[in-house]
């Protein structure tokens, strides 16, 4: 256990060297917080209500998918399939440790750096400009933080596997670009999953995307409280679970092709 | 003792290809699978403690022996032993008493400084905590690693991070250190300070080195026994100094004269090849020096410029591979 807290410390550190790099994704986050806020605002001036959300509910979900954005990294982690195309994957191989959980480690450790980092200042930005809505209950906010880290590690399942499809695929960026449409598309990121035509809306709610952001926000907005926000805990640790289990049976697969047939 | 057997080892890969000479549009998507046998039927022993210059040309077999002996890959056919242990059934044991270095690859974190990365692999390793700090002590003295080891691994020379990779393969005491190319790109000075370091922790902690080279003055420094494999298999298992003697004495001399001419004709040397006014003289060194036979070509032709060409490895393997072939033939 020693070695993947280490792991995480270090996943952590790593980022906090591209202090530029925060900056300039702190600048764009924003920016498209107000470009989102002032659509919504638009919306909202001709309707009160949009699948249960009011207008408050629509500002305080558009700054917090924006400072979620670097929690999931939908868009451009390459990690895994960088070394897996230049063949370092291999010196990972011979160590004596779980591959995936030290990928895990590492990506938690990053997460953190990045919801704090990349998280706060949009939501901050957008709270002293727009009126949104904070919970009271110390209780939703531990609900929250748990459901950012079940978060967190579901988009890793996630991205774990896109990456491996590196093993098979010379070109792993095609697989990238697929996921990272559906992610946007049906995590609630890109619109919530509330103002989707109803029969649409309850099909994509028990998929695995809306793990990303739609059941942290929901959690937030109060949408979900009491047994309902533990349900929604339980929802993303299931897949969570289900989708590690399935990296690892893809990275059985790709060992097994290594092995066999050489890198 | 030997701490490393292989017996009749071999690797067949199936590599699918296009089909040769195929029309039409199902023809060129068909593929066919060919068999490569990457290693066939290779055996050796190395004994605890020893050297050994692992060579060949690209695409020998060299590094597919490596991962084998890693247990990365499973052999096609034949066992490997190494410390008593199958490594593809047992990778991880064996990964904890072994040391890996590859020139072209990095095992240390790229973003981190160089004293992280040997913090993780204390972690990853589980290093008692008084062995990691003397080990760490004691490389970052032998290789004066202090001036960088806060320096995050993306900003250090070459030279740096090959001290820094060394060290990183050997922390947890490896019993075995594997090293693929560690001199590969480097100058002249750094390439003598990583020789002088591996023959001191050879002497020192009786680590067996395997060691895989393009560069026969790694051999020359750090091996007395020398293994070389071409096509797959053993084409020689012996001692370094006679194969010197035997093919790397050869070197060959380079002139450029004013004027083409006809093959000169100095003795201790014969013309091998003549180009216009370049001609290419081949001298053995027990008959003679480059220095008498710069002297007696200049006192034959007016010379303009020189180079002295050492023999490759891959020539010395050429030559060990006709000879060979000649000697099968002569016995045939």
């Amino acid at each position: 256990m020693r070695l993947y807290w280490e792991v995480a410390v270090r996943g952590f550190r790593r980022y906090t060297t591209y202090r530029a790099a925060t900056l300039a994704g702190i600048f764009t986050n924003t920016i498209f917080g107000f470009m989102r806020a002032y659509v919504m605002l638009a919306l909202f001036d001709a309707v009160t209500e949009v699948g249960g959300y009011d207008v408050a509910d629509a500002l305080t979900y558009t700054f917090l998918a924006q400072g979620l954005i670097m929690v999931a990294y939908l868009w451009g982690w390459w990690d895994v399939a960088i070394t897996i195309r230049s063949g370092d994957v291999v010196t990972d191989f011979y160590r004596p440790f779980d591959y995936q959980a030290y990928w895990l480690a590492q990506d938690l450790g990053r997460a953190l750096y990045h919801a704090v980092a990349r998280g706060i200042p949009p939501f901050v930005v957008g709270m002293l400009v727009f009126d949104v809505r904070l919970p009271l209950s110390p209780l939703v906010w531990v609900a929250f933080l748990v459901s950012i880290a079940l978060a967190a590690t579901v988009s890793f399942a996630m991205r774990f596997m896109v990456n491996l499809s590196a093993f098979w695929l010379l070109d792993y960026r095609g697989p990238g670009r697929l996921a990272a449409a559906l992610w946007t598309a049906l995590s609630g990121f890109a619109v919530p999953v509330a103002f989707f035509p109803e029969g649409i809306g309850a099909v994509v709610s028990l998929l695995p995307f809306v793990a990303l952001f739609e059941v942290p926000v929901d959690i937030f907005l109060e949408r979900q409280s009491g047994t309902g926000a533990a349900g929604a805990l339980l929802f993303q640790a299931g897949w969570a679970l289900v989708l590690l289990a399935a990296g690892r049976w893809m990275l059985a697969a790709a060992r097994r092709k290594v092995v066999i047939q050489g890198g | 003792m030997a701490i490393i057997t292989v017996q009749d080892l071999e690797k067949t890969f199936a590599v699918s290809r296009r089909r040769e000479g195929a029309r039409g549009l199902i023809g060129r998507l068909a593929r066919e699978t060919v068999q490569v046998r990457a290693v066939d039927g290779i055996s050796f022993a190395v004994k605890r403690g020893e050297m050994v210059g692992y060579i060949g040309p690209n695409g020998a077999g060299k590094s597919t022996t490596i991962k084998m002996l890693t247990g990365i890959l499973v052999p096609s056919g034949g066992t490997v032993q190494v410390m008593d242990l199958d490594p593809s059934r047992r990778r991880i044991d064996v990964a904890r008493r072994i040391g890996v270095v590859f020139g072209q690859r990095s095992q240390l974190w790229w973003d981190l400084p160089l004293a992280d990365s040997f913090a993780l692999l204390r972690h990853i390793y589980r290093i008692p905590e008084q062995r990691y700090r003397a080990n760490v002590a004691q490389f970052t003295e032998l290789l004066d690693l202090g001036g960088f080891l806060q320096t995050p691994v993306r900003q250090l020379s070459l030279g740096q991070r090959m001290r820094g990779e060394l060290t990183a393969a050997l922390l947890h005491d490896p019993e075995i250190l594997y090293l693929d190319e560690p001199t590969i790109g480097l100058d002249v000075v750094a390439k003598a300070r990583i020789r002088e370091f591996l023959a001191q922790l050879n002497v020192d902690r009786g680590v067996t080195v395997l060691l895989t080279t393009h560069d026969m003055g790694d051999i020359e420094r750090l091996c007395s026994r020398m293994l070389v494999i071409d096509h797959g298999r053993v084409i020689y298992d012996g001692d370094v100094q006679a194969i010197k003697e035997r093919y790397g004495g050869e070197r060959t001399l380079i002139v450029d004269l004013e004027e083409p001419g006809p093959p000169i004709d100095v003795p201790g040397a014969r013309v091998v090849k003549v180009d216009g006014p370049r001609q290419w003289l081949r001298f053995h060194r027990t008959d003679a020096t480059a220095a008498s036979l710069v002297a007696a070509v200049a006192a034959r032709a007016r010379l303009l410029d020189l180079t002295i060409e050492e023999p490759a490895i891959e020539d010395i393997v050429r030559r060990i591979y006709e000879g060979e072939a000649a000697w099968e033939a002569s016995t045939a």
